[in-house]
This record gives structure tokens, C-alpha cells and sequence, in this order.
């Protein structure tokens, strides 16, 4: 089956009830996308299909049509130049990392929908695990990312907001 | 009490500003894992290595699992190496690596919050021991002495003459120079620090956010096959038989296989399908005698040890405690309980092996390489100089990557079954919840007797429950005393002393152990140990109309960096000083891993009952402060660690069996619930204590006391989702 992954078209061999994240992972070679829980609870696996924010662990890929555009961490830019990526990079939010794919990819969503989310906004959009508890620091660099002139610039060329536009 | 300069106060509200065009990564931000050092590096020592265009290579020895060791690791080498912060690479050395090095790398384990206190010393006479060796070789060239030298940033400069030269252009003479006596080291005065000391970011940052950092998780090897696999989901059972004829037919299936005398294995092309082929495998197992132990027996069993006669020990004994109890005017009397828990790491465990007839390798997320270099040893078969670790950074540890190495054995165990291919074994959520060395379960009955002016006559302690030593390290108790379990409560200063000297004190432990395997988990006993000092004194205060803060300071005048902490705590969140109404605050304070911590929680409970963490404030005395921000950072962390266990964290057991088997049921706090944090960081220069792991211990027990000044009523057993607040 082909999948639009990353702007580039990926010829893919996997039966259809296997999550699209060990697609990603196993077919695909996009390790940035992680496992955590397998039951959509944690959002470490979490991408955009069209825009939106899916956690691919319980999202089957007999489920996602070849004209799906499917976003990963690895897409987001190039040189980790997104705002958000610059935002988490300048407060130092990462402590393990393993779940900041999916944090990112989350924020990310989140400001395409409300370029300047209330600490509601961000409550309620930022459900992911994070267990070394990055949470305060999400936070502010959701403002902060929220607070560049890049973002607008950016947003335009990002797969993520594509669809929005 | 005012605030000195060395003093940190790390404010971490939201920034608000806007991200300013053009932001720059750190140029630190950049090193990360070096290629090995080519020929041109000339190891100066074992810490350090110079390449010819300057660059300095770190030998990073410990483990990172997100504390930002490797940061803080890196600044203490360069402050005395004084090389330019912007050159440094990091390379991590093998567990074969220091094996065959007589380890000159030394301890590799990364746990008790040890990564920087336990490294410090060697690595800062490393980078001085670099420089001076840096610095004679240019003296050695000009004929000059080296007191006439002056360095900074990898630049050697001798004023008098005007000349000057660099790091990588004297390296390769430097290297074949004498090692200094250690003795002949003088290392600087904390308060000259350049590198170390300041809040800085951490060199590992970026492959954390776009996704190109590797995990265990995600290494490939050529030829790679993946493993699913599930043991006997009762401690202590055994394999009887499975069925594989339904699994052997399915979509890239390789092998089904038994590992060790519990488990099965599917190997397969993908890791998805072994899984789809694991859940097709029938199994049958012999559960054994722990098939119908609840976690209503193990209460009863941990209950009768807060008053058996024997099997007790006393921890301490300081004056007549019964004495002065039983002739008290009042007694104040209460039984506290806490529940196994789980780390739930967010990366669940994971190993790749490949074992040869002549060679064993792993690629695995450890807290002990050479605890994995060991266990890949025995289970293998093969000699220690034919067996190798690959070490990847932790998608989180807490304690659970490090002793046992139960993961590297399971993935051995089914490598050997295919030699020379490697197989990587991941573990589901499920599997890894069911499968770990939990925080141990206890209780605690605890009395006190006051006069009837409402002074304290005496204390008498006694902590019923598991021993971590029991089942991990039997040598370590003696007597029957596990001495372990009553850390935090210890009358020894140093390392987790209580911060309170009673007219009278009795502290027993009664080791209660269950089938369930325990293990070290991020703060270990001070854990459990915190709420029951920390609430009761808080019941206690109240039963002697006392305040809380007031209540502890009577017996703190023994212990002033304890007070020192709690007063700092006391001071920035304004303790007695008005609320917004329906505001409550609850205060605590106690110690481990060698640093002081404190606490005061700022809460509301709703008519309904429902809980809302607002602020709290943290303090904490690590002795030296080497990255402000990345402490900030750890007590954030601990915040979120300590408040989900404190909301929801429990392992219950059912038909001898973990129940609580993902994130739906054993639910992790989101950012929504995250308090606003302050940290106050109180360093005195005068030891070195952890991080990590320290201030957790204050986490709940400055929540529970805030709702018991909320509610009028204390919370003496935890999660508090089984606990109704209205």
C-alpha cells in the first residue's frame, strides 16, 4: 500500500490491522515516533494525519488512504527549525526525551488550531505522559512558540497546517 | 531571611516573552556522541581528550535517563580543564571499554542520585590534571615556568613574552607528560567557578526534538529479528506448556521459544508481528503457592507486624519512649499505609542482543553497564573479554534500569536461540507493568504523647513492611534489620538523617516481606518514610495547638540545615501570611541522598471534594550546585513523579498478579494537574549531595498536609483516589 508520509510517497508492505506506528517504525525506519502504551493512553506516538494530531498506535493502516498526509517529528522541518523545536530547545524542556516527539507534535496541532492558546487551551490539548514530568516547561514553551513572529511565517510552509489553510 | 549571592532562586513560570527571530541552539547544544577519537586526538588522560583543531572530548562514564548528568558531568571537567565550553564533544566509554581498562573510567552505575557527587571529585582532578599537564607541555616549548602561564578557553598565553598557543596544538606533547601526583592538584574554590555553578543548557537537547536521538528502543541492526515476550504473570511461577501450532503460521513469525523457566517467546521479522504471534500462543502455567495472595492478605501480613512482639528491630532508641508515653497526658495515634508502585517508564524495557560462539553484545538503556556487562556474561556463557555493552541513553530509569538487569538476561536467553542474529526484545506496556521490581508496600503505626501544655514527651515509630535488601541484596542486612527501610528516619547525620532530635524516640522496623519483587524506586524509602514523618508531625502539631512550622522548629535546633531549608521554603511562599480564600497550605521537610529538602504546598479542595494542587514551593540544600537549571528541572520532575503517586500510583495484587497492567488503570498526572513550581536552591559549599532524587520525598506529604488544613481531617493512606475528600 502507499502512504504520503513527509511529503514523499512510501511504498509499504504490512497487513491491515497493523498500527500505522509500527509502520513508521518497522517499514518506514521513523524511529522518532515512539511506543509507549499501545492503547492510544500516552500520546508518545503521536503524529498529524491532515493536520491533526492521532496517536498511531491505535490508528490501524488499512484505515489511512494514500492520499492521507501523514506528518512525523522527522518532517515537522528541517534542522529542528520549527518554532515549536525552537521553543522547546531554548527552555530546555526535554529531560529523557522519549515522549517529546509526541509533545511537539501536540503543541504543534495546538497552535496551527489557536496560533495563542490560553493556559486552558493548552490544559486541554496537552493530554500526553510525559513521566519525567516536563510539564511546567511544555507549558511555557508553548507560550513562547506562541509568541514568534516565525510561527505565522512558518506555519504556511508546514505539512502540519496545510490542511488548514 | 535574605537571600546571599549564592542563593538561586529559579523562577520558571511561564516566559510569556515573545521567541525572538534568529534564536540560536546553544553551540553546546551541538556535541553530541563523538565518533571515537581518530589518531589525531591525543588522550591527554582518561577524561580527556584534545584534537588538533581544539575541540576537547569529555569521557562520559555514567548513565543519562534525563537528570542531565552528562551536562552537569561535562561542566565540572571543563571548569578545571578550563577549556572553551563551546569546543567540548561528549564520548561515552563501553562497559568492555573500562573493563579492559582496569576500570580507570571507574563506577558506571548511575542510581541513588550518586551521577555528579560521586563522580566530582575524580573528574574535576581530571580536567585540573589535564590542564597542568596542557600547560607544561607549552612551559616545556618556551622554557618558561608554568607560574608565568596563564589558560582560559583552551588558550595558554605566557604575558611575559607575548606568546600564546592552544589546547590542540601542545595536546600530542601533553599526552606523553607524567600524570601530576594527585597531590600537587589544587582544585578551585566553588566560588570562582566559571562553568560550573552558572544555569546552563543542556549539550543534549536538540536530537530530543526532532527526533533523531536513538534510543535502546530504536537501535537496527543488520539482519535484526524482534522478540515478544511474556513470562508468568505470578511472581514466582513457572512455564508448564504452550501451543504454538496457531503462532508458527502467522505472518513473519520466526520461532517460538521458551526462555529461562517462566517465559515464551515469538521471534519474528517485526516486533508487531511477534506480538500478534505471542497473543496467539496458548500457555499454560503452574501459578505455584503465590496464585491466591491478594493485597488484602499482604495488609493483614503488614498489619500484624505494627504489633507483633517479635521479628522487630530498633532502628533507634533514644531515652524511654513507652515510658513517656504511657505516662502522657495525651496520645495522639495513627496507622499510615502505602501501596507498591511502578516506575512506568515512558520507553518500556527493551534489550537487543547478538550472541556468537565467541562474541556477546548488547544494546540496551542501562543505569549499570557493567551490571548488564555481567549479566550478559553469566547468561551467555561467554567470558567478560568476549561480551560487550552498547549503552543507550534512558527514555526514563527511576531506579528500575539499574540492579537486576532482568531485561538484558530475558533478551540473552532468547539471542542464544538464534546464534549469530541479532534479536532486539521489547516488552509491552502490559508485560512491563506486570513484571518489575516494585516500590515496596508498608505501613506505619506511629504514637506520640504530649503534656497537657501540649509538649511532646516522646515518639515511638515502628515501619511494618518490604525489604528491598531482602530480596536484592540479603548481605546488606544485619541482625534482621534492613536498615534501608527506615532511611530518611536515621539518627546518623550525613545521608538521610530525620531533622528532629524528641525528648524520647523509639524507631523499630519490622520486616514484612511479600512474593512480590521489589527494587529501588526514584527516592527509594524516603518516600514512604516522608508522609508518615511529615503527616503525623503535622497531627501531632495540631493535637498540641501548635503551628505546623513552629511545632517542628522546637526540635530542629540540632539539625540547622535541615531549619535552614525549611525556613527558605517557609520564607518564599509566604507561610502565614494571608490566602486567597479557600487556600490551604501544608508544610514538610526531611532528607536524603545527602541533600536537605523542603516543602509547602498551596491546595484547595472543593465542596465536592476535589483536589486542585496550585503552587508549591520546593527547597533544597545539594551541598554544591552545578547546574541551577537543571536542578530546577529535577524538582520539577519529582514534583510531577511525587504528585502522581500521591493522586493515583498503585499496584494492587489480585490472584498473586499485578492488576494494574497499563495507563488506564495506573494513571500518570497530565499537564493539567501540574502545579506551579518554585525552587529554591539553598547550596552551602560545604558537601556534595544528590539530586535526583531528593526532594520527592516532600512532595506528598506537603499535599496531604495542606488537605488536612483544608478538610480538618488527615489522609493517612495513599493514592488518594480511593480517598473521599468531602
Amino acid at each position: 500500500m502507499k502512504l504520503n508520509i513527509n511529503g514523499k510517497v512510501h511504498d509499504v508492505q504490512a497487513e491491515a490491522d497493523t498500527p500505522l506506528l509500527w509502520v513508521l517504525r518497522e517499514q518506514v525506519g521513523l524511529t522518532g515516533t515512539k511506543y509507549g502504551c499501545g492503547i492510544a493512553q500516552c500520546g508518545a506516538c503521536s503524529v498529524h494525519v491532515n493536520g491533526k494530531v492521532q496517536r498511531s498506535c491505535s490508528m490501524p493502516v488499512g484505515s489511512v488512504k494514500a492520499t492521507d498526509k501523514i506528518v512525523t517529528i522527522e518532517g515537522l522541518s528541517a534542522n529542528a527549525s520549527h518554532p515549536v523545536q525552537k521553543a522547546w530547545a531554548a527552555i530546555d524542556v526535554p529531560q529523557c526525551g522519549y515522549c517529546q516527539s509526541g509533545q511537539i507534535m501536540a503543541a504543534v496541532a495546538l497552535l496551527a488550531q489557536k496560533p495563542k492558546p490560553s493556559d486552558a487551551d493548552i490544559d486541554a490539548a496537552m493530554t500526553n505522559i510525559c513521566r519525567c514530568g516536563t510539564y511546567q516547561r511544555i507549558r511555557a514553551a508553548v507560550h513562547l512558540a506562541s509568541g514568534s513572529e516565525l510561527l505565522g511565517e512558518n506555519a504556511e510552509q508546514s505539512p502540519a497546517s496545510t490542511a488548514k489553510a | 531571611m535574605k537571600m546571599n549571592r549564592r542563593q538561586f532562586i529559579v523562577s520558571t513560570a511561564a516566559s510569556g516573552g515573545s521567541l525572538a527571530l534568529g534564536l540560536q541552539f546553544p553551540n553546546a547544544a551541538k556535541a553530541q556522541t563523538a565518533a571515537p577519537a581518530g589518531p589525531a586526538g591525543a588522550e591527554v588522560n582518561a577524561w580527556v581528550v584534545v584534537n588538533p583543531d581544539d575541540t576537547c572530548v569529555i569521557r562520559i562514564a555514567r548513565s543519562e535517563m534525563g537528570q542531565g548528568t552528562h551536562t552537569g558531568l561535562a561542566q565540572l571537567v571543563v571548569e578545571e580543564l578550563e577549556c572553551d565550553w563551546n569546543q567540548i564533544k561528549l564520548e561515552f566509554i563501553t562497559a568492555g571499554q573500562n573493563l579492559s581498562r582496569k576500570r580507570v573510567w571507574k563506577d558506571m552505575s548511575t542510581g541513588g542520585s550518586r551521577g555528579i557527587r560521586g563522580s566530582q571529585d575524580y573528574l574535576r582532578k581530571g580536567g585540573a590534571a589535564a590542564r597542568m599537564m596542557l600547560v607544561q607541555a607549552a612551559a616545556n616549548d618556551w622554557k618558561v615556568p608554568v607560574e608565568e602561564i596563564t589558560v582560559a578557553n583552551g588558550v595558554i598565553t605566557h604575558a611575559a613574552s607575548g606568546r600564546s598557543t592552544t589546547f590542540g596544538k601542545v595536546a600530542a606533547a601533553a599526552a606523553k607528560l607524567e600524570a601530576p601526583d594527585e597531590k600537587a592538584i589544587k582544585l578551585k574554590d566553588p566560588k570562582a567557578w566559571k562553568v560550573a555553578g552558572k544555569p546552563t543548557k543542556r549539550v543534549d537537547t536538540l536530537p530530543m526534538v526532532d527526533g533523531s536521538k536513538v534510543f535502546a528502543i530504536d537501535v537496527k541492526v543488520p539482519g535484526m529479528l524482534n522478540a515478544a515476550v511474556t513470562a508468568c504473570p505470578v511472581f514466582g511461577g513457572k512455564l508448564v506448556s504452550y501451543d504454538d501450532s496457531k503462532a508458527k503460521s502467522m505472518p513473519g513469525v520466526k520461532g517460538v521459544v521458551k526462555v529461562h523457566d517462566n517465559a515464551v517467546a515469538v521471534v519474528a521479522d517485526t516486533w508487531w508481528h511477534a506480538k500478534k504471534g505471542l497473543d496467539a500462543v496458548a500457555i499454560k502455567w503452574d501459578e505455584g503457592a503465590n496464585g491466591s495472595v491478594t493485597s488484602a492478605s499482604i495488609a493483614e501480613h503488614l498489619k500484624k507486624g505494627l504489633t507483633d512482639t517479635s521479628g522487630v528491630y530498633a532502628e533507634r532508641a533514644e531515652g524511654d519512649a513507652a515510658a513517656a508515653i504511657s505516662g502522657a497526658a495525651k496520645k495522639v495515634e495513627a496507622v499510615y499505609s502505602t501501596p507498591f508502585l511502578h516506575h512506568a517508564t515512558m520507553e518500556p524495557m527493551n534489550c537487543t542482543a547478538r550472541i556468537s560462539a565467541d562474541k556477546g553484545e548488547v544494546w540496551v538503556a542501562t543505569q549499570n553497564a557493567e551490571g548488564s556487562l555481567a549479566a550478559l556474561s553469566e547468561e551467555s556463557g561467554l567470558p567478560l573479554p568476549k561480551c560487550e555493552v552498547y549503552r543507550h541513553d534512558l527514555g526514563g530509569g527511576f531506579g528500575r534500569r539499574g540492579g537486576p538487569q532482568d531485561f538484558v538476561r530475558q533478551a540473552v536467553a532468547i539471542a542464544k536461540q538464534f546464534p549469530g542474529t541479532p534479536v532486539k526484545m521489547i516488552w509491552s506496556r502490559e508485560e512491563d507493568q506486570a513484571h518489575c521490581y516494585y516500590r515496596p508496600i508498608s505501613q506505619c503505626r506511629m504514637v506520640a504523647g504530649l503534656d497537657k501544655d501540649g509538649n511532646l514527651l516522646g515518639m515511638h515509630w515502628r515501619v511494618s513492611g518490604q525489604s528491598i535488601n531482602a530480596y536484592m541484596n540479603p548481605a546488606a542486612i544485619k541482625d534482621g534489620n534492613d536498615k534501608r527501610q527506615t532511611q530518611g528516619m536515621w539518627v546518623e547525620p550525613g545521608d538521610a538523617q530525620l531533622g528532629y532530635t524528641f525528648p524520647a524516640f523509639l524507631l523499630e522496623y519490622a520486616q514484612r516481606n511479600t512474593h512480590v519483587p521489589v527494587g529501588p524506586w526514584r527516592g527509594v524509602n524516603t518516600n514512604q518514610n516522608g508522609v508518615y514523618s511529615e503527616c503525623f508531625m503535622d497531627e501531632v502539631a495540631k493535637a498540641a495547638g501548635k503551628d505546623p512550622l513552629e511545632f517542628r522548629r522546637q526540635f530542629m535546633s540540632k539539625h540547622p540545615k535541615h531549619l535552614a531549608v525549611l525556613d527558605a521554603v517557609a520564607e518564599k511562599a509566604g507561610w502565614g501570611k494571608p490566602l486567597p480564600a479557600g487556600r490551604f497550605r501544608g508544610i514538610a521537610q526531611f532528607m536524603g541522598y545527602g541533600s536537605y529538602s523542603a516543602a509547602v504546598a498551596e491546595v484547595s479542595v472543593s465542596p465536592k471534594g476535589e483536589l486542585k494542587v496550585h503552587r508549591m514551593v520546593l527547597g533544597l540544600n545539594c551541598g554544591h550546585a552545578v547546574n541551577p537549571d537543571q536542578i530546577a528541572a529535577q524538582v520539577q520532575g519529582s514534583v510531577a513523579y511525587g504528585l502522581t503517586a500521591t493522586l493515583y500510583g498503585e499496584c494492587t495484587i489480585d490472584k498473586g498478579r499485578v492488576k494494574e497492567l497499563n495507563f488506564h488503570t495506573y494513571p500518570v498526572m497530565k499537564l493539567a494537574e501540574m502545579p506551579v513550581v518554585e525552587t529554591v536552591i539553598v547550596p552551602t559549599y560545604d558537601f556534595w549531595g544528590g539530586v535526583g532524587e531528593p526532594t520527592i520525598c516532600v512532595v506528598a506529604p506537603s499535599v496531604l498536609n495542606a488537605i488536612h488544613a483544608a478538610t480538618g481531617k488527615p489522609v493517612r493512606s495513599l493514592p488518594l483516589k480511593n480517598v473521599k475528600l468531602a
